[in-house]
């Protein structure tokens, strides 16, 4: 029998994003929190390079880095599927996605750590950057089309968490004369029966950021 | 008739990583260099997220970012395969491809183009990624087998270009003690008679590289 087991937090979206995925094809698995403060030996052997979940073991060989999982999940197992089936839309898939990662996520978390004159200029650059995302959700439901694909599952920081941190920050981002197609996104997203199952609770989050933010506070 | 046309530049690595699968699986494509300095509206039509090389524009749809065009290029055209069939044997060679880009390649990069105390710090941080690459490298191809693979593609930068630049600005990081597998793969690279057709002369590339050195340094 196969044996699927994923180190992973329960904080992080990468991390659940393995599970939207896994959750998606209907795969049983079994999960292993982690505690960053104090990896695992087992985390450390299975992810040596980046020493960082999450990490997706299939019947003893692990496999690291979030995007690289989703894809293998893709390959591995039938049901939904992830990435579309056409080589164009699956690069446009494959692009955004990694949009995401490169140049979304960096400039909101330096939007919301930054502090004094930094940060509005951070904050105008996490506008601008997604003024570009807003433009490609135009017309469409989800990044997937009518159903969440990669992008999508890749998109659960900008989704969610990006919104219940930069309340935290007292940061204004996602208004809607500037990025009103990706507002709608977000509620399109948040509605979603499949997505809500595989998002951590809200007040939980809260309490777990904010500690975070008084923390970076507290230590300047 | 299928139109594929690449816009590149000759002396980046990128670039020519889309050439070398390109003429890998036959494909026939009409080459756009760009002048990096005054880029064509074309190719700012084609790649307005990033507005660099390469683009590849297939039947008039474009696509950016290298290995993402990599992944297309496997997937649209027969031939020999970039990527292995076997998924786990597929999400180890994409696992090594972000590897290069994402950590390798910028470390690498900046240790050649840095002074001072940054320039220490990014070479240390470069010996500690090439100490991960070598071991991963210990009695293989570094592309999944014998044939020429993603990884191998991908490679270009840190198997070509980086001794090249290492050179001119007087940088020496990888040696034969620190590094003996990964040498023999520089080696082994470089030697390899596909590889050999597609890179960019050395006198040529070097040329280019000492004249960014001396502009850089008489900058400042």
């Amino acid at each position: 029998m196969a044996e699927v087991k994923l180190f992973g937090v329960w904080a992080s979206p990468f991390s659940r994003r393995i599970e939207m995925a896994l959750k998606l094809k209907g795969v049983k698995y079994e999960f292993i929190e982690e505690d960053l403060k104090k990896k695992s030996p087992l985390l450390l052997k299975y992810n040596p390079v980046h020493k960082q979940i999450p990490v997706l073991v299939h019947n003893g060989k692990p496999i690291a880095e979030s995007l690289v999982i989703l894809e293998y999940i893709d390959e591995t197992w039938e049901g939904p599927a992830i990435l579309p089936k056409d080589p164009y839309e699956r690069a446009q898939a494959r692009f955004w996605a990694k949009f995401l990662d490169e140049k979304c996520i960096p400039a909101m978390w330096k939007a919301c750590w930054s502090t004094g004159d930094e940060r509005e200029k951070a904050r105008e650059e996490v506008i601008e950057i997604l003024g570009i995302l807003d433009n490609e959700i135009k017309g469409k439901k989800f990044f997937g089309g009518d159903n969440i694909g990669l992008v999508d599952i890749a998109g659960n920081l900008i989704g969610y968490w990006f919104g219940i941190i930069t309340e935290l920050a007292g940061l204004e981002i996602v208004t809607e004369d500037k990025l009103p197609n990706f507002r709608k996104w977000i509620n399109e997203y948040n509605n979603c029966s499949f997505v809500k199952e595989n998002l951590p609770p809200k007040d939980k989050l809260i309490v777990f950021l904010k500690a975070r933010f008084e923390a970076f506070n507290t230590s300047k | 008739m299928a139109e594929v046309k690449l816009f590149g530049a000759w002396a980046s690595a990128f670039s020519i990583r889309i050439e070398m699968a390109l003429k890998l699986k036959g494909v026939e494509y009409e080459y756009i260099e760009e002048d990096l300095n005054n880029k064509s509206p074309l190719l700012l039509k084609y790649n307005p997220v990033y507005k660099k090389i390469p683009v590849l524009a297939h039947n008039g749809k474009p696509i950016a970012e290298s290995l993402v065009i990599l992944e297309y290029i496997d997937e649209t055209w027969e031939g020999p395969t970039l990527l292995p069939k076997d998924p786990y044997e597929r999400a180890q060679a994409r696992f090594w491809a972000k590897f290069l880009d994402e950590k390798c390649l910028p470390a690498m990069w900046k240790a050649c183009w840095s002074t001072g105390e940054e320039q220490e710090k990014a070479k240390e941080e470069a010996i500690e990624l090439l100490g991960f690459l070598d071991n991963e490298i210990k009695g293989k191809k570094f592309s999944g087998g014998d044939s020429i693979g993603l990884v191998y593609i991908v490679g270009n930068f840190v198997g070509y270009w980086f001794g090249i630049i290492a050179e001119v600005v007087g940088l020496e990081i990888v040696t034969h003690d620190k590094f003996p597998n990964f040498c023999k793969w520089i080696n082994e690279y470089n030697s390899c008679s596909f590889v050999k057709e597609y890179l960019p002369p050395k006198d040529k590339l070097t040329a280019r590289f000492k004249a960014w050195f001396e502009a850089s340094h008489a900058s400042k």
